[in-house]
């Protein structure tokens, strides 16, 4: 080879080979897992206490316990819940993830479209103890209707309205609102000298699309058709979201200022008694955090429209909580399902949902008289008889990111003195709904 | 081969010694390529290859039911690229929006910067008893954790207990109520602030350098001959550094048209309208709407823009500097 730019592509060209062939080998997506690794597990917690420290140390003893009873080592990972769905993403993705973890069980049909999880076929739920454990509320939560299960259901949580007693009592208000206009007269009453009336999250996008999509059950105004395409828009839509952000807008009673929260800002107001109300998810052990004593505030259900409202327009809570998923890639499957088993054990369940201040969706553990304060009784019986899951589609998390941002505008615009009319509602739903691909 | 054994004596002894002389004669050329391959490779890994398979997935409609197995993933031809680029459609019109929000974000960013940065370099210029401290102090947002730092300002930006209000509405009396700096539209005017604050210290560093060769005779010549201070910044000064400003403005324009950090850290997942600046809105078409194929289709279009501009302004600015010369 006497041409040296000759010499210097056949050099670059084997190293180019190198690299493809490098890459090739470290890429390889293990089809279905397998159980090439018995003896440990991955697991990746969400953060249900109030850090991650916590979590890991209700967690640790657990998980000890666990390595007794099958020898089986498992390693803890608690991610935060900014960064959970990334990193599911990721592993998805990459096909390199935990042998088990924790997702929102909004996102359980999502994740089930990826094709990340491994579905719970009638075989596995056999293994686990059968379907019947858990309550129907928290399965129907667990992945599109007709599917086997992407996940089983771990903690369960639901809306409830906390109300501050001494600031109540202060304004003559002798109960807490059963509907909407009471609540807002209350909330005129409670509001002034630098306390108002109720307190949201307003920057946050997971509150704001859940209170939209809870709202609008009350409006009957459905996210997403029947065969799961997006319908944001539509004039009642509109109507459940204005109802939300007039709030703030029109009726006044949470402060401009809520507009920007997102970091659990408006649970501290209400701890603080800056605010009298709060439309929040178990926030028993967030409040004793924030030095709230439990005896004083209230917790009722969250109002509806009408006292008497009825069928499916009687909803004041979706169904909340946290399922429990087995990774496909994993290669120690069987060890996966019985650490599935483990955790969703009626021992478990009541140690950890206790110790959360959550709902076991395991009915044999709800009667543990752990379960039965007034707070949790209220917010069970809501999670029984008024909560209904979000729409178990594939594009139920782009829902929640899309429609939460743009509520979380709308807050924007009103805690700035800008009208917030049906129109500006509409633009900003359609806009939304606009940014989904259109298929 | 037949030839070489048939051959006369004198080329036959000659071959054998052309032989291994060849071998060095290669062996030294090709060194110079070995040496370089670790790093070849490296780059390849690092750079290339993913950059590679960003382009390839522009190409596909990678949502949430193909990324688990991209080869499942339907090609789509320039399927993404139209949809990025149909300005009278939403997610066009959202991108250009974007686009120009970057573009004004990134003059301002580069600009302010550039000017903080070679006005405190002028002002070091000369000895002074704690030159050196200032310098270290001015410094020190270079230093700092970049998600440390920004957090920090995010609770400086905030509305009812940040310092931001405190200090404009509380003591100083400037503004009339609280505004809100992290949402609606003073969000940009806080992007801009956190932005120019941390790139600033790189400008005054290099300038800084730069200055230390301009030679001090040039200077004293200058005075004699009755040239003011505005005259030497303007004669001398600033002739002396294009070299480093050339450098210097393009390598802010890039870091801040692609800063990801600071807004993301600022704003978190969904930033407001008025500072949706590209990166983030790309992040936000992938992760938050899981259509990767869309949003590798508008980093690729970000990469070209980049690229167009990188070579624009090499082109102008080495010609300029040859006509100088």
């Amino acid at each position: 080879m006497p041409n040296p730019k000759a010499r210097a592509l056949a050099v670059v060209a084997a190293a180019l080979a190198l690299t493809a062939t490098a890459c090739g080998g470290g890429t390889t997506i293990s089809g279905s897992g397998g159980n090439a690794h018995p003896r440990t597990l991955t697991y990746w917690a969400s953060n249900q206490g109030a850090s991650l420290a916590d979590d890991k140390r209700v967690l640790a003893p657990e998980l000890a316990k666990f390595q007794r009873q099958t020898g089986i080592k498992v390693k803890l990972e608690v991610i935060g819940w900014p960064d959970l769905l990334n990193r599911v993403l990721a592993a998805t993705i990459s096909g390199q993830g935990p042998d088990v973890l924790n997702i929102g069980n909004t996102w359980s049909a999502s994740l089930q479209a990826t094709g990340a999880l491994m579905p719970f076929d009638a075989g596995t739920l056999a293994a686990i103890g059968g379907r019947d454990r858990f309550a129907p509320a928290a399965l129907a939560a667990t992945g599109a209707a007709g599917r086997d299960p992407a996940a089983v259901p771990l903690y369960s949580l639901s809306y409830g309205l906390y109300w501050n007693r001494k600031l109540f009592r202060q304004a003559g208000i002798a109960r807490p609102p059963a509907t909407w206009d009471e609540l807002t007269a209350d909330g005129r009453k409670l509001t002034g000298a630098g306390h108002w009336g109720l307190a949201v999250e307003g920057a946050s996008f997971a509150e704001n699309a859940h209170h939209a999509f809870i709202l609008g059950q009350q409006h009957s105004a459905d996210f997403f058709t029947a065969d799961g395409r997006p319908r944001f828009n539509s004039p009642r839509a509109v109507a459940a979201v204005k109802q939300f952000v007039d709030f703030m807008a029109k009726d006044k009673i949470t402060a401009p200022g809520d507009a920007e929260y997102a970091a659990q800002q408006s649970v501290q107001d209400f701890a603080s008694g800056k605010a009298a109300m709060l439309m929040w998810q178990s926030a028993a052990s967030s409040l004793k955090a924030h030095g709230m004593r439990p005896d004083d505030y209230g917790v009722a259900p969250v109002p509806f429209q009408t006292a008497d409202a009825s069928g499916r327009t009687r909803v004041d809570s979706m169904v909340a909580g946290i399922n429990l998923a087995v990774f496909r890639n994993s290669q120690n499957h069987d060890g996966a399902v019985k650490f599935v088993k483990f955790m969703t054990s009626t021992t478990e369940q009541k140690t950890l949902n206790a110790a959360y201040g959550s709902i076991p969706p395991v009915t044999q553990a709800q009667g543990d008289p752990a379960f039965a304060s007034a707070d949790l009784t209220t917010l069970r019986e809501v999670l029984a008889r008024t909560a209904t899951p979000l729409p178990q589609v594939p594009d139920e998390s782009q829902f929640e990111t899309l429609v939460g941002t743009a509520v979380k505008d709308l807050f924007a615009d009103a805690a700035a003195g800008r009208p917030v009319t049906e129109a500006s509602v509409r633009a900003a739903l359609t806009k939304a709904q606009q940014q989904l691909p259109t298929s | 081969m037949t030839v070489t054994t048939a051959a006369p004596p004198s080329p036959a002894a000659e071959a054998p010694a052309r032989g291994p002389r060849r071998a060095v004669r290669l062996r030294r050329a090709a060194l110079p390529y070995v040496l370089l391959l670790p790093a070849l490779v490296l780059e390849l890994l690092v750079h290339l290859v993913p950059m590679t398979v960003g382009a390839v997935m522009s190409f596909k409609e990678l949502t949430q039911f193909f990324v688990r197995d991209w080869g499942s993933a339907p090609w789509t031809g320039l399927g993404n690229y139209r949809v990025a680029v149909r300005f009278d459609a939403p997610v066009g019109q959202a991108l250009l929006h974007s686009f120009l929000i970057t573009c004004g974000f990134t003059v301002l960013s580069v600009g302010l910067s550039w000017l903080l940065g070679t006005a405190a370099a002028i002002l070091t210029q000369e000895r002074f008893r704690g030159r050196a401290l200032l310098r270290g102090v001015f410094l020190i947002p270079y230093a700092l954790p970049v998600y440390a730092a920004v957090i920090t300002w995010s609770f400086m930006f905030q509305r009812d207990n940040g310092l931001v209000n405190h200090l404009f509405h509380d003591q100083l009396h400037l503004a009339s109520g609280h505004p809100f700096w992290l949402i609606g539209g003073n969000s940009f005017a806080a992007l801009v602030t956190v932005s120019v604050w941390r790139s600033w210290p790189f400008a005054f560093l290099c300038l800084t350098a730069g200055l230390q060769n301009i030679p001090r005779e040039l200077y004293e010549a200058a005075a004699m001959d009755g040239a003011g201070i505005w005259q030497q910044i303007r004669r001398i000064t600033m002739p002396s550094l294009r070299p480093v400003n050339q450098v210097l403005v393009l390598v802010l324009f890039l870091w801040t048209f692609n800063d990801f950090n600071t807004p993301y850290v600022l704003f978190g997942k969904s930033a407001p309208d008025a500072a949706d600046v590209i990166s983030i809105h790309i992040y936000q078409s992938s992760f938050i709407t899981w259509n990767f194929g869309s949003g590798a289709a508008m980093s690729v279009l970000l990469l070209l823009f980049l690229l167009l501009v990188t070579a624009g302004y090499l082109i102008a600015t080495t010609r300029g500097r040859d006509a100088d010369a």
